[in-house]
């Protein structure tokens, strides 16, 4: 149990391969943090960083109070799920999960006490004698999650966990972390490029870009208040529409519509964002009516998505599951003027 | 090289060169054309041992064949008359100094047991120690180098580093002159039968030599499979909290197990085996006489098939044990892939 603090960390390979740029950020006690952004960004650079099986090339990274800049992966006392798993194939189960208690030199009847109850919560009871190679990918991610929860470590962290799992078992097991989560009480570090994990496991979430940082924040606060278009963009199944706009005082102008801003802006180019949510047929004293020629029409039973034009910009509407469309038709729908999002052209920073 | 020779017999020549390719095309043709006239399931049975047909043939004519008629030979004497034991009793009496046995104690337990660890751990040693440094692939091809060296030029060599001259005289062998220089009498390598006769020193003398050639093979093979590890499986170790040494203990020599053993194993049937070091460098005196090597002389110097026969045939009992268990150990690597 221990803070994790980056401190302005930065990972250079060679003189012009940054891989993470100015880090910080400073991971709370018993906090369950996600790292999330897209393929190749640094995330598990980051994550590496702090398991001590990289370098770090500037800035400091602190564990509690101590910094482990010169500390050695096997004194950092973190435990880490890799997402190939990384089972020792020619030890049991039972001993994969045994060997980090045997590396701490912990007595026989504690390490067998651990490793059972390990076994226990995990429900891996009736595996201990087998070698990986003889379990399914499943049982495979939880024993690498057993080798990591029986050391009681000060942080737990996991690389992509659930990213070799099938659809189903990776939601159930997404809840069985949170659940583990909360009955551990260690801070947990979780990198993924998955938004949807990130959302619905963090208690904060970081997304990285490039090897920046872009927000840190609750999910709820990241999903209402992106801080640019990279995170807007990120966050959020289907994507916002994004639409270049001509803002004066405080009306931006697109090629299909007008719509009020909760506030006056600078003259100029922007542009505007609005969640598919915020589309929707319902027409009311918050909502501009908006003229869309549907393209395409996703039915998923609880929600109905249409995909078409509005002037001469891409938009996509969030539509009640009842409503009649084919694609072809014209459709007037209203957006909900409350929850708009406005960024900078040349900066892409939300301006609200 | 003069290959006028050849141009002597051309229709000979003909023959091989145009016959041969002539009668496999046509017997896979004529095969394929037989097979094709059997009923459909019958098909898969038979159209493997057609293909296999010309090798097994082969097999049978070059090794199974001559291999059963020495087998024979070993109880007959020179003249063809069934003597039973005979020959074996005259090899393996006199225990332990004469007949077969310095051959047998030399192959199959100092040749065997020091010639596979040297090998084995200096390749081992040597995969592990250079799989990080920055010019690995020079320096494992500088090791792997003797490797393209002929046993028998390898002696050659050899006997100059070995080299002896009597105390006093200028030493030109590389080792004695290192020794020489360090005020130690000159040691006679190769002859010297130290320890007290049990001729350790010159029976390692010999095996320096072919660890020599074969260390190279031994690291490329074992460094294989160090490379097979998955790094991700180390770097887990190392956040279990183990440090080198345990890791290489725990984690990196049980993975390596497999090929260790076939290795190992392979070397084994080499050192039993073994003949062109010691027929180059003492030709078996001093006590260095290997299996192979006495069946050589007993064969070409002294005209003695019968008993030549005889060696042969505890040469194979003592490998092929090996070498099933090497097949088995070998396919089981193999399934694990
Ligand atoms: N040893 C290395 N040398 C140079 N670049 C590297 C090295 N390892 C990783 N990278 C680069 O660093 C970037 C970030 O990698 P990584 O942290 O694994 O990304 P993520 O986990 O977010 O997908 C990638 O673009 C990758 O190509
Ligand atoms: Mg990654």
């Amino acid at each position: 149990m221990a803070s994790v603090t980056y401190d302005h960390v930065v990972k250079r390979y060679t003189a012009d391969v940054t891989v993470v740029k100015d880090f910080n950020v400073e991971i709370k006690d018993k906090e369950f943090m996600v790292l999330v952004g897209p393929s190749g960004c640094g995330k598990s650079t980051a994550l590496r960083m702090l398991a001590g099986l990289e370098a770090i090339t500037e800035g400091q990274i602190r564990i509690g109070d101590r910094v482990v800049n010169n500390v050695a992966a096997k004194d950092r006392d973190i435990a880490m799920v890799f997402q190939s798993y990384a089972l020792y194939p020619h030890m049991s189960v039972y001993d994969n999960m045994a060997f980090p208690l045997q590396m701490a030199h912990m007595p026989k009847t504690e390490i067998d006490k651990r490793v059972k109850n390990a076994s226990r919560i995990l429900g891996l009871d009736n595996f201990l004698k087998r070698k990986p190679r003889a379990l399914s990918g499943g049982q495979r991610q939880r024993v690498a999650l057993g080798r990591a929860i029986v050391r009681s470590p000060k942080v737990f962290l996991l690389d992509e966990p659930l990213s070799n799992l099938d659809a189903k078992l990776r939601g159930q097991t997404r809840i069985e972390l949170q659940k583990l989560h909360r009955d551990l009480e260690t801070t947990f570090i979780y990198v993924t490029h998955d938004q949807v994990e990130a959302m619905t496991m963090g208690d904060r979430i970081a997304i990285m870009n490039a090897g920046i940082l872009q927000q840190v924040g609750t999910p709820g606060d990241i999903y209402d208040h992106p801080a640019n278009l990279f995170v807007a963009g990120f966050i959020g199944s289907p994507t916002m529409n994004f639409v270049p706009v001509t803002t004066s005082d405080s009306t931006a102008k697109a090629s299909g519509f007008d719509v009020k801003l909760p506030k006056s802006v600078p003259a100029g180019k922007a542009t505007l964002g609005f969640r598919p949510e915020t589309l929707t047929d319902r027409i009311g004293d918050q909502h501009n009516a908006i003229d869309m020629s549907v393209d395409v029409v996703e039915r998923l039973g609880s929600d109905q998505f249409l995909y078409g034009q509005v002037g001469s910009d891409s938009v996509t509407a969030r539509v009640d599951p009842k409503m009649k469309v084919e694609p072809g038709d014209k459709v007037r729908l209203g957006l909900d003027t409350r929850s708009l999002h406005l960024f900078d052209a040349e900066t892409e920073l939300a301006q609200f | 090289m003069d290959f006028s020779v050849l141009l002597q017999d051309i229709p000979t020549l003909l023959v091989v060169i145009l016959g041969v390719p002539a009668l496999l095309v046509g017997y896979i043709v004529g095969a394929e054309f037989l097979v094709r006239r059997l009923p459909d399931k019958n098909r898969p049975q038979v159209r493997p041992w057609i293909w296999v047909g010309p090798a097994l043939a082969m097999v049978a004519a070059i090794l199974f064949i001559p291999a059963i008629a020495t087998f024979i030979q070993s109880f007959q004497d020179n003249h063809g008359n069934f003597v039973g034991f005979q020959n074996y009793q005259t090899q393996l009496s006199g225990f332990p100094s004469s007949g077969a046995w310095i051959a047998i104690r030399n192959s199959i337990i100092i040749w065997l047991v020091i010639y596979m660890i040297l090998v084995l751990t200096f390749g081992l040693t040597m995969a592990v120690l250079f799989d990080r440094i920055q010019y690995e692939t020079v320096v494992k091809s500088l090791i792997f180098m003797p490797m393209a060296i002929s046993s028998v030029a390898s002696g050659v060599i050899w006997k100059f580093m070995y080299w002896y001259q009597p105390v006093g005289a200028n030493q030109t062998g590389t080792l004695n002159a290192v020794v020489t220089f360090f005020h130690h009498d000159p040691v006679a390598w190769l002859q010297d039968q130290w320890p007290g006769g049990l001729a350790i020193l010159n029976n390692l003398a010999l095996i320096t030599v072919a660890t020599w050639g074969l260390t190279g093979f031994s690291m490329v093979i074992l460094s294989a499979a160090l490379k097979g590890i998955p790094g991700d499986l180390l770097e887990a170790a190392r956040v279990d909290g183990a440090g080198e040494i345990t890791i290489f203990r725990r984690v990196i020599f049980p993975l390596m197990m497999p090929t260790v053993v076939v290795v190992g194993t392979t070397l084994v049937i080499f050192a039993i085996k073994v003949f062109d070091v010691p027929y180059v460098m003492t030709n078996g005196n001093f006590n260095t006489d290997v299996l192979a090597l006495r069946m050589y002389n007993l064969l070409y110097l002294s005209h003695n098939n019968a008993a030549a026969a005889a060696v042969a045939i505890v040469l194979l009992i003592a490998v092929v044990p090996v070498l099933i268990f090497n097949l088995r150990q070998f396919r089981a690597v193999e399934a694990r892939r």
